[in-house]
């Protein structure tokens, strides 16, 4: 069994961090990962995107070009990789900044007010961590438990980020699991 | 010591310690400035020397110094880079002097662009720099191999006296993958005392080391040419590798590819598997020494039909892939450059056109 997951948002949005959390959270779990960044010319605020594969055996090509899973954290990424995502796989969209659909009926479309949800909890930074979260819970590609593990080791040298990242984590948990 | 997950660039930085390399001189250059980010945060925790030079130029003679004086050298570039120590590298060769490069290859020629390639094939294989010399030369293709290879490239570089090079590409070093970290060499180059320039009082001998490359008298200068080629035949006798994919049944075509290319390649012929279509690789892991036997015993497969090489270059591994096959079977080239990786299904495709 092979994942890939593409994470995209604009630079800033923590990005390549949400796919990395992912894959320590893999690894933890003794699965094979690779984990892919994007990085053409791009400038501050233009795009960024990662690739994360997990799978049980050895990975062959880290380059996806249709990835199982999508999370899409602005609308020009939804825009641009909607269309090659899998049938059957998870698209993701941060509905506080991106006002359409996937425009996809053989997907599992989520929505995630995850940057407003950010804003209330007082730190815009954690929308990744909320969808991310949103996504562990609707995939459970990972135990959760394995994700709240990879968050707090990553947070391991600002450790009073810990509680309001799990809370975080919650949030996105319960806003997965009751769509 | 359990898995951790590592970029590229940031494992070839720790391999290069815990191989006891405490030097490294270096200018940085996408997609390799990781590695140079690494190391100055690493390299002063273990008292070694971080250097960024004024340019590439400056780091590879930094290197030819530091090698002359026996200490354990290291430097990372990407394309452009490399080529700006060409004449160093060749220098180095001359004199026979040890030294670790790692090549994280984007796409040329010129300044060309920032993504992976494997444009640089022929300039680590066949020359780069001017004269007659070659570089041991190790293609990794995973940040595993990437670990184990810089480690075993400085007892190489030290056993044959010669620059080693690591051919990477973009993917290789910006990619993370789990890594584990083997045991660390020794510091000291175990032979240093027989060409090493670090003072009479430091050696256990009375004769002179000279660390030179110029030699005016033809016989000399021919002379040294033997040594060197005498060396180059040693490492075609033991040092030769590579991998065997899925090579034990009766495959249609063999694929040769390396570095990051081979598992897009593997990727291929696990789709085709089980379409019933039977396809080997041989993914050479030494570039130069060429796994010639090799190639030629897996092509030579009666069912084998005829031998595609795929790489991410307008087409230059093949010339030593139709070497190897010496006419036995048709030879042909798939691939792409300046940043273009093609898919599995690309792979797929060709390999299906060629089949016909």
């Amino acid at each position: 069994m092979q994942s890939e997951i593409m994470f995209a948002g604009f630079g800033g949005q923590g990005i390549l961090l949400m796919g990395e959390i992912l894959a320590q959270a893999a690894l933890k779990e003794g699965k094979e990962v690779a984990w892919i960044p994007s990085y053409g010319p791009e400038m501050r605020g233009g795009t960024a995107y990662c690739t994360v594969v997990i799978s049980d055996r050895p990975i062959g090509s880290p380059v996806i070009k249709n990835p199982k899973h999508l999370l899409a954290m602005n609308r020009p990424s939804l825009e641009k990789f909607a269309p090659t995502v899998k049938p059957g796989g998870i698209i993701l969209i941060n509905s506080s900044l991106i006002p359409i659909e996937s425009g996809r009926d053989d997907v599992d479309q989520i929505k995630i007010n995850a940057t407003g949800l950010a804003n209330e909890l007082g730190n815009v930074r954690i929308a990744n961590v909320i969808a991310l979260s949103a996504f562990v819970a609707r995939s459970k590609l990972v135990d959760f438990e394995s994700a709240q593990e990879a968050v707090k080791n990553k947070l391991a040298k600002k450790k009073k980020l810990i509680p309001l990242n799990l809370e975080a984590m919650e949030k996105g948990k319960e806003l997965a699991l009751n769509q | 010591m359990a898995k951790v997950l590592m970029k590229g660039n940031e494992a070839i930085g720790e391999a290069a310690i815990k191989a006891g390399c405490l030097n490294y001189f270096a200018y940085p250059i996408t997609p390799q400035t990781e590695v140079a980010e690494y190391l100055c945060r690493r390299l002063p925790e273990e008292n070694g020397v971080f250097l960024q030079a004024e340019s590439e130029v400056a780091a590879s003679y930094m290197l030819f110094g530091a090698a002359g004086a026996g200490e354990r050298v290291f430097t990372t570039s990407s394309s452009p880079g490399i080529s700006l120590m060409g004449e160093a590298i060749s220098y180095m060769a001359g004199a026979q002097l040890p030294a670790v490069l790692v090549n994280i290859m984007r796409g040329g020629p010129g300044l060309g662009g920032i993504l992976p390639a494997q444009g640089d094939y022929f300039q680590a294989t066949k020359g780069g720099g001017h004269g007659d010399y070659r570089l041991l030369t190790l293609a990794p293709a995973s940040v595993q191999e990437a670990v184990e290879m810089v480690m075993e490239a400085f007892t190489l570089a030290e056993k044959y006296r010669n620059p080693v090079m690591i051919l990477g590409d973009g993917m290789l070093g910006q990619m993370m993958e789990p890594v584990e970290f083997p045991e660390g060499l020794t510091t000291a180059p175990s032979n240093k005392d027989e060409w090493a320039t670090n003072g009479m009082g430091n050696r256990n001998s009375n004769k002179p080391n000279i660390v030179k490359s110029l030699f005016l008298t033809d016989t000399d200068l021919n002379e040294n040419n033997l040594v060197l080629k005498a060396k180059y035949e040693e490492m075609k006798k033991h040092e030769i590798r590579y991998e065997s994919y899925n090579t034990d049944g009766d495959y249609q075509l063999l694929l040769v590819s390396f570095g990051m290319m081979s598992r897009i390649c593997k990727s291929a012929i696990d789709d085709l598997k089980e379409e019933g279509i039977e396809i080997g690789l041989i993914r050479p892991q030494t570039l130069f020494p060429f796994p010639d036997e090799a190639i030629r015993q897996a092509v030579d497969k009666p069912s084998c039909k005829s031998a595609l090489s795929v790489e991410l270059n307008m087409g230059q591994m093949v010339e030593d892939v139709e070497r190897c096959v010496h006419g036995k079977r048709p030879v042909s080239w798939f691939g792409t450059a300046g940043g273009v990786i093609p898919t599995p299904e690309e792979v797929v495709a060709e390999i299906k056109r060629v089949l016909g």
